[in-house]
């Protein structure tokens, strides 16, 4: 096990010392980052104490480090999963040789291209994010969120590190140009659709960090497998982190269901449990509708020849490539799907490799569903009828063969006006935003206490109660 | 292999377009917009689908359409800016499952028209004054930068997102058909070791580099694009010398023509033209009729006629022929070129053209036609055989029509009593050059600079004598010969080999000096022409071939 060096500014797990011209651009490039957190990270709260998790070794028991850290003196660094000795390409026309630890010139445009669209969505949700703090529901929930920011603002770390090591003055480029782009500027904007939408209340960060971090689970599964070693290493670490933002997606949607069962209850089993300042479930249905909507456009087209080419060089594979299949060329098979062109549908195979975006969209649709399961499992014991359910991957798309047709979200296909008439029952409109919004007013900074619409969570951080005080704000 | 369904149709009107929507409601302000958004599932073929404003041909038709009917009908405009519809997309070029799946002769001819669409751009700033602007609001990759080339100007929106590129190399393995590299170096003056880095990443290049290296112009913020776009495109429409046009335009409305199956071939006709195909012997002829009407005498008389004045309609007529035989009958390997009507009318018809456009706007935009469907002619990978008889009327304008073509046959008549004559015009001495900025009768005579000009004071007809001395006529056999003679010239041309005409023939129509459009046609037909016809490209490995495909290219690494 390589445990963390603290011998640089930058801490780090790939003896960077040895390496002073990377370490030197990257002490170069650290400042930068840090005034883009100051400006671009959350907002009001960087002076406070938060109880943080730092990474001090990568094997499970690395993460056991938390803290009081002020954000700005997070130790953002840089972590590799372990080498794995004699890896080999295991997919794609190259399998059965080496692995890649320098880039090879062939695929240098691709992978660049591969790690800044990764690396974008980092920073991007930092910046989504960064009012969230001045309207949180509880200190524990406030932790949380700043646990998720500096984690993104490792990755950003971890994605520019592969940039600065193996890219030249590219790389370096590309790096400065992460640090550039604003979420929703439209004179500067993030790359991915979804990275660019407003998440305002704390209603769309739970959905955000439930589907859209799980878009990068996805991704970073995939990129996992790849030919180019560093990459691989450095999303498996990734990956490890990524959990506890789907963790904190999952049971912050479940507490707002929790919470608006007991209200129902409250108004004896009435839906309308605005009156109450709860969340109602059609408008939670809503906003699920939107971020996974949002969220299944980043796995891109449906057939797709770039798709293609990543697995054919052995750039980007399956999830779980080596462990969930047998045959790893995706050669002389085929994937069935509904095609849409033209106006038209009609069912069509083509080949596997081309359809790798698809496979990778499945795997997310499947587990997405498993967190609906369990809410809904909440209402059941809560003997309410309602019941959450993903919507048609066809509905609401912005990318791929489905981009801007009009569907409805159990999939149908209907004309532009109906659409346009009833998108208020399946989209959260003006007045949801506001009424949400409405909500989250005022923050709740007191120890152990939670805003009417959430219910508390069932345990607290590593031990601690749910009253400890996980952010030390303005003391 | 079908490349069309139908024969291409070339005749279209704004209100037809699918594509291109053309914008005039800046146009009192000198600006007009062309906005691209391409209609997915209206290509030629159903085979393949336009995505991402790819083009084929039927969207290329559009926009040579929408140039020509601005600088005939739309005098008020100095200035186009091309943007796209499309969301941060501007175009991404020809559509490469359409070129994938096309036969290779209509890939080349593709080229060859989108080449010349984009030369009539560059013809329309330096010649009417009408500066385009490449309003790039979004990714320009492949034949989309290469319209943009065509351009006065590039912008590229400052987004994250749009940027431009050249991806044919790194990804097709085939090389950006209409002029990119060359337009690259020779009219931006990017640097060459700059066009080489830009022209193999597939993703091209955007921002600060992309104007650093002279890609763009500049590059501007998105909030700021669409006005900064219409500031510059009224900048430029007012420093043109076509705000002084004065009078009307002239509507261009369809041609009235015919097209019918005759024995073992075809015959399209129109008023002035007749082109006859024949199949079997893989030959067409065509004949041109002179003017049947007096040439105007003034601007407003020229306004009268419009369109159906002979130096139009006789012209866009030879361009729809030109067109027809280029596309739909690929087979044809020699066209035999005939004329019938009198000499006087085409030389008064020549003079008055040569008149009213010293002065008149529309004159000059004829004219200036006239120019194009010549050099439209001279790159036309056919034999192209002139026969001179009794009752021809090759002189001034249509006499480049016989000095255009590989050869000349004139008969001789010894006592000169069929009245077989050529004759020169003011037509063939400046108005009308070809691509390599020289006049015929210059290109003709390289070895003999003075002679051409020593023909201007030539008035009046010329006998087949004085034209083969005059170093016009090819061969002139005498009238019991000619029937034989004419006879085995063709049936031993049809009989070569196409391709080494074609190379032979592009070699020596283009002799003197280099130009853009010769370089940029001359390494068309000969290095894309190539390349194209590889394995590496078009094989059953190649790259073009396996573009979106599961597997990857594989390559002969041999360098040939
Ligand atoms: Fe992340
Ligand atoms: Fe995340």
């Amino acid at each position: 096990m390589s445990d963390v060096v603290n011998d640089t500014k930058i801490p780090n797990n790939v003896d960077l010392s040895s390496d002073k011209k990377l370490q030197r651009a990257l002490e170069a490039w650290q400042p930068n980052f840090i005034n883009w957190w100051l400006e671009m990270g959350p907002e009001g709260f960087q002076q406070d104490q938060v109880w943080l998790r730092t990474a001090i070794s990568v094997d499970s028991d690395g993460w056991a480090h938390f803290d009081y850290v002020k954000m700005p003196d997070y130790r953002w660094g840089i972590f590799l999963a372990d080498k794995v000795p004699d890896r080999k390409i295991h997919f794609g026309d190259n399998i059965g040789q080496p692995v890649w630890n320098e880039v090879p010139g062939e695929h240098r445009n691709t992978l660049r291209r591969l790690i800044v669209t990764q690396g974008d969505t980092e920073p991007a949700s930092v910046e989504q994010q960064r009012l969230l703090g001045q309207t949180c529901p509880s200190l524990y929930d406030l932790r949380n969120l700043f646990q998720v920011n500096v984690e993104e603002g490792r990755h950003l770390w971890a994605m520019v590190y592969l940039l600065h090591s193996y890219f030249g003055r590219d790389g370096r480029e590309e790096a400065e140009a992460l640090l550039q782009r604003r979420s929703g500027d439209p004179d500067k904007p993030r790359i991915l659709g979804a990275f660019n939408a407003p998440c305002e209340n704390w209603l769309s960060f739970f959905m955000f960090t439930y589907f859209t971090d799980r878009d990068g689970k996805y991704q970073l599964l995939a990129l996992a497998e790849s030919g180019f070693d560093p990459l691989s290493r450095t999303t498996r670490f990734m990956l490890t982190e990524e959990a506890h933002h789907m963790f904190v997606g999952e049971s912050g949607v479940q507490r707002i269901i929790e919470r608006t069962a007991q209200l129902m209850k409250q108004a004896g089993m009435s839906e309308d449990v605005r009156k109450l300042g709860g969340i109602d479930l059609p408008t939670i249905q809503k906003y699920l509708n939107l971020w996974y909507t949002l969220s299944l456009d980043l796995f891109g087209g449906e057939v797709s020849s770039n798709a293609a080419s990543f697995f054919a060089a052995g750039l980007k594979g399956r999830a779980f490539e080596e462990k969930n299949y047998t045959e790893h060329t995706a050669l002389n098979q085929s994937y069935t799907l509904d095609k849409y062109e033209a106006g038209k549908l009609s069912r069509e195979e083509i080949a596997l490799r081309n359809a790798m975006n698809e496979v990778l969209r499945d795997n997310y649709v499947e587990d997405s569903q498993r967190g609906l399961d369990k809410w809904n499992r909440v209402l059941e014991k809560e003997g309410i009828d309602f019941r959450f359910k993903l919507p048609s991957r066809r509905f609401h798309r912005h990318i791929g063969m489905w981009a801007d047709v009009p569907v409805t979200p159990a999939g149908e296909i209907i004309s532009r006006e109906e659409f346009e008439k009833r998108k208020s029952e399946w989209l959260p409109t003006a007045e949801d935003e506001a009424y949400v919004k409405s909500l989250m007013t005022t923050p709740v900074y007191e120890k152990g206490k939670m805003a009417n619409w959430i219910a508390p969570p069932a345990r607290g951080i590593k031990g601690q109660p749910v009253d400890y005080e996980y952010v030390r704000h303005n003391v | 292999m079908i490349d069309v369904m139908d024969p291409v149709a070339f005749e279209t009107h704004p209100d037809r377009y699918k594509h291109w929507k053309l914008d005039l409601t800046d146009a009192s302000s000198g600006i007009a917009r062309l906005i691209m958004d391409v209609q997915e599932d209206h290509g030629l073929r159903s085979d393949y689908v336009l995505k991402q404003n790819s083009y084929d041909l039927g969207v290329d038709v559009e926009l040579a359409d929408a140039v020509q009917r601005i600088r005939f009908e739309h005098p008020e405009v100095r200035a186009i800016v091309f943007s796209s519809a499309k969301d941060r997309i501007f175009c991404s070029g020809a559509n490469i499952y359409m070129l994938g799946s096309s036969s290779h002769a209509f890939k080349v001819n593709f080229c060859k028209f989108t080449n010349e669409t984009r030369l009539y751009l560059e013809d329309a700033s330096s010649e009417s004054g009408i500066k385009s602007i490449a309003a790039l609001n979004g990714v320009a990759a492949g034949g989309g930068y290469e319209l943009a080339l065509a351009c006065d100007e590039i912008y590229l929106q400052e987004d994250g997102n749009s940027a431009v590129s050249l991806p044919e190399c790194p990804l097709l393995a085939v090389l950006p058909g209409t002029g990119g590299l060359t337009r690259l170096v020779d009219k931006r003056k990017v640097r060459r070791d700059h066009a080489d880095v830009f022209s193999t990443v597939a993703e091209g290049i955007k921002g600060k580099r992309a104007k650093e290296w002279r890609l763009v112009d500049d590059v501007i913020p998105r909030s700021k694009f669409n006005d900064t776009m219409t500031k510059r495109a009224k900048e430029l429409a007012d420093a043109s010398p076509r705000a002084k046009a004065k009078g009307p335009g002239m509507p261009l409305p369809p041609l009235a023509g015919s097209r019918d199956r005759q024995g073992a071939g075809w015959i399209i006709n129109f008023k002035y033209i007749t082109l006859k195909i024949d199949e079997k012997k893989r030959v067409a002829e065509l004949e041109v009729r002179g003017p049947d009407h007096d040439p105007p005498k003034s601007a407003d008389e020229m306004r009268k006629l419009g369109p159906s004045w002979w130096a139009v309609q006789a012209f866009r007529e030879l361009d729809a022929a030109m067109l027809d035989l280029r596309f739909n009958f690929l087979d044809v390997g020699l066209l035999v070129i005939r004329s019938k009507g009198e000499l006087e009318k085409v030389v008064a018809h020549d003079k008055a053209l040569a008149s009213l456009s010293g002065s008149d706007w529309l004159a000059k935009e004829i004219a200036l036609f006239q120019r194009r469907v010549l050099k439209r002619i001279d790159v036309t990978s056919r034999s192209l055989f002139t026969l001179i008889e009794e009752g021809s009327c090759f002189a001034g304008s249509l006499l480049e029509i016989a000095l255009a073509s590989d050869r000349v046959y004139m008969k001789d008549d010894e006592d000169n009593e069929s009245g077989i004559r050529v004759q020169l015009s003011p037509a063939n001495f400046g108005p009308l050059p070809m691509g390599n900025g020289l006049t015929r009768l210059q290109s003709r005579f390289l070895f003999e600079p003075k002679r051409a000009e020593e023909l201007r004071g030539r008035e009046g007809p010329m006998t087949t004598q004085d034209a083969v001395k005059a170093g016009i006529v090819t061969i002139a056999p005498d009238a019991i010969d000619w029937d034989d003679e004419v006879r085995v010239a063709i049936e031993e041309r049809a009989a070569m080999s196409p391709d080494a005409m074609t190379g032979m023939e592009a070699s020596l129509r283009y002799g003197g000096p280099e130009t853009l459009e010769t370089k940029i046609f001359g390494r068309l037909s000969a290095w894309q022409n190539w390349i194209f016809t590889r394995p590496n490209a078009t094989g059953a490995k190649g790259a073009l071939t396996m573009y979106g495909k599961p597997e990857r290219p594989e390559f002969d690494w041999r360098r040939a």
